[in-house]
């Protein structure tokens, strides 16, 4: 292994690689801060320049694009509330409330750092874990996606706030019914389009998370525009733009981050998993460690709060790569793109990866990790100048986050429609928001959708029908007992409090 | 009589739950798919259980954290303007084009929310979106249909 890493290192080194990890941070950055383009399209983007360089140099570059793009979706998610991908709404929940109160260079850093730290830790576990973790990954069948999926959306609805559950619950179950519109993906057969052909392909993701975050935000700061409950707070461009992380929240991070990078690392490993899950789970577990005072804090700005899913959704997408580069298996669309990519290359990924080529094996995992830290060098100075977005004023900011919005609609679809139920969807939003009918579990349950149907379908079709497959296997069975002890600890703490 | 608001969504979303699982019911299967232990119309119809299920439970229990808002301090008055403004930047975005269109959204939201500096008004909106346009469509590849700008010959 050593004489991998170091194959992998001086493979890496190159002038021409890392200018390359440079180049791919920076521009990922900026693509991944657009509406509607997230890491895959920032990839896909990307494939015919790399064809232009050998199979190393141009996964090195693939490899930098992504984590700038990540970056860049929670950059847009902390200062605009508008997460362009799935794996940074969890970013959201605690970081917009951070930078609402001035303290958006701050917000930046932490999930900076935490991003870094996040992606060093997987990173490692990467170099030491991959083999045997491949076949974990395999052991996972149907039945227990399916109960992770089940954990993933009760988890978010449990953490949510006091009194909230119910709340949260319906919100999932119209996340999933939302997720339903459109053609079975077995049958093609379609589901609740009313005739609408528009509807024929479903809603997607960047309408639902526009219409929900972005656009209700912008429209809830407009409603409430006179409420002396909510009138913003003034604040100087130094303090905005400060990127001082004190000791005290240093500490909570010290915590925070090596929990959430092992679940993040391992929800990544997972095929179809992914940064999503991990975020939110992360959030999740976190909320439910930290102590009672901590608690109150999430959702309105917590330092664990920001820090949890930003080092989990980094550490997922190293961990992404486990069953991609040893089984060639894409864990997530990103690196279904990259598999892609690879093929184009003429390299075969699966178990003979890193004996047939270990010069690309070793050199995509060690270009991680430069591309993390370069990523940090590029990044750190630049959070003052992007963190002053928010010192725009609200007579410039609002229009410019709807057109944010629509723009992230139209350039996927070219379609009016899409923008009518865009509108349509932030304005129920919006006026569920004023009576505290949470988002978070809404957009879990939509992005979960799809997934959830094909492993239940999976599971009933293998067990003919019967619902014993949730407890046939033991692993679906720990995951389902985990569920189940979630729920009573909520009720439990919700009475003992009362 | 004092009406929670709260209750009432949740009687909407358990109506709305109602028409969602009758919805599911009439899904069309294939023939030699109608017995199986999973159809197009297996998960939906769960949903539509669990929708009743859980807003039912939000009717029926009570509700402790009443949620209050004062109407009288939400600006109902600009939101209104603003999403009409959207519709409209919606309906006309494919016929008149990206840029046009875009920029009078922008130009028009910023007068219609109190701003009055007319000069920044529109830098912020037409040469804001030409160099939005530029990043996309220039730099990224990225197509942008604009019928205004391709009939006066500035867009290929």
């Amino acid at each position: 292994m050593i004489e991998g890493i170091l194959i992998g290192l001086t493979t890496a080194l190159t002038l021409q690689n890392i200018l390359m990890v440079m180049l791919g941070c920076f521009f990922g950055t900026i693509i991944g801060m657009l509406p509607g383009l997230g890491p895959m399209t920032a990839i896909a983007l990307m494939i015919p320049i790399t064809y232009g360089f050998d199979p190393a140099t141009g996964l090195i570059l693939m490899a930098g694009v992504y984590y700038g793009a990540v970056f860049g979706g929670s950059t847009s998610s902390i200062l605009l509330n508008a997460p362009g991908v799935p794996g940074t709404v969890a970013t959201s929940f605690d970081g917009y409330p951070m930078a609402q109160q001035g303290k958006a260079g701050k917000a930046l850093a932490i999930a900076a750092w935490s991003s870094f730290a996040g992606g060093t830790l997987s990173a490692i576990y990467l170099l030491f874990m991959a083999p045997s973790l491949s076949k974990v990954s395999l052991s996972f069948r149907s039945p227990d996606y399916f109960a992770l999926m089940i954990l993933g959306l009760t988890a978010i609805a449990a953490f949510s706030s006091k009194g909230q559950f119910l709340k949260a619950m319906m919100m999932v179950v119209l996340g999933l019914m939302l997720a339903s519109v459109g053609q079975d993906s077995l049958s093609d057969i379609t589901r609740f389009t009313f005739n609408n052909m528009n509807l024929t392909d479903g809603i997607s993701f960047v309408l639902v998370v526009m219409a929900t975050f972005a656009m209700s935000e912008a429209l809830t700061i407009i409603l409430k525009r006179n409420d002396p409950t909510s009138a913003a707070k003034q604040v100087s461009l130094t303090e905005l733009g400060s990127i001082k992380i004190n000791k005290e929240e240093r500490t909570k991070m010290y915590k925070t981050i090596p929990r959430s990078s092992v679940i993040g690392f391992l929800i990544g490993v997972l095929p179809g998993a992914g940064a999503t899950i991990a975020s939110f789970l992360a959030y999740g577990m976190e909320r439910n460690i930290v102590n009672d005072d901590e608690k109150e804090k999430f959702g309105k700005g917590s330092v664990n709060g920001l820090s949890a899913p930003e080092t989990a959704n980094n550490a997922a997408c190293s961990g992404s790569f486990v069953p991609m580069l040893t089984l060639g298996i894409p864990g997530s669309g990103t690196t279904a793109v990259m598999l892609g990519a690879l093929l184009g290359f003429g390299v075969q990924p699966g178990p003979r990866l890193y004996m047939t080529n270990p010069e690309i094996f070793w050199s995509i995992i060690m270009s991680m990790y430069i591309g993390m830290v370069i990523l940090l060098i590029l990044n750190l100075p630049l959070i003052p100048y992007i963190a002053r977005i928010l010192a725009v004023p609200k007579n410039y900011l609002i229009p410019l986050i709807l057109f944010f919005s629509i723009t992230g609609i139209y350039v996927m679809s070219f379609n009016n429609f899409d923008i009518y139920l865009m509108i349509g969807i932030a304005v129920v939003a919006t006026f569920m928001r004023l009576y505290d009918f949470p988002m978070p579990p809404l957009i879990l349950a939509f992005v979960l959708g799809g997934l959830m149907e094909e492993n239940l379908r999976r599971s009933l079709l293998l067990s003919n029908g019967s619902w014993e497959f949730l407890w046939d296997r033991t692993l679906t069975l720990c995951i389902l007992l985990t569920t189940i002890l979630i729920v009573v600890w909520h009720f439990y703490k919700t009475i003992i409090k009362k | 009589m004092n009406i929670n608001t709260t209750k009432v969504i949740s009687l909407l979303f358990f109506i709305f739950s109602a028409f969602y699982l009758y919805t599911a019911y009439q899904i069309q299967v294939f023939a030699f798919d109608e017995n199986a232990p999973f159809n197009a119309r297996t998960f939906p119809i769960y949903l539509g259980y669990a929708g009743l299920f859980f807003s039912g439970l939000k009717l029926i229990l009570p509700d402790p954290n009443t949620i209050k808002v004062n109407h009288k301090t939400l600006e109902y008055k600009k939101t209104l303007i603003l999403i009409v403004i959207a519709i409209i930047y919606g309906a006309t975005i494919l016929k008149v084009g990206y840029f046009l269109t875009t920029s009078l959204f922008l130009f028009s939201s910023y007068y219609f929310l109190g701003e009055r500096r007319w000069v920044l008004m529109f830098l912020l909106s037409f040469p804001f979106v030409a160099a939005f346009m530029y990043l996309l469509h220039g730099v990224l590849d990225i197509y942008l249909r604009d019928p205004f700008l391709q009939s006066m010959g500035v867009m290929g």
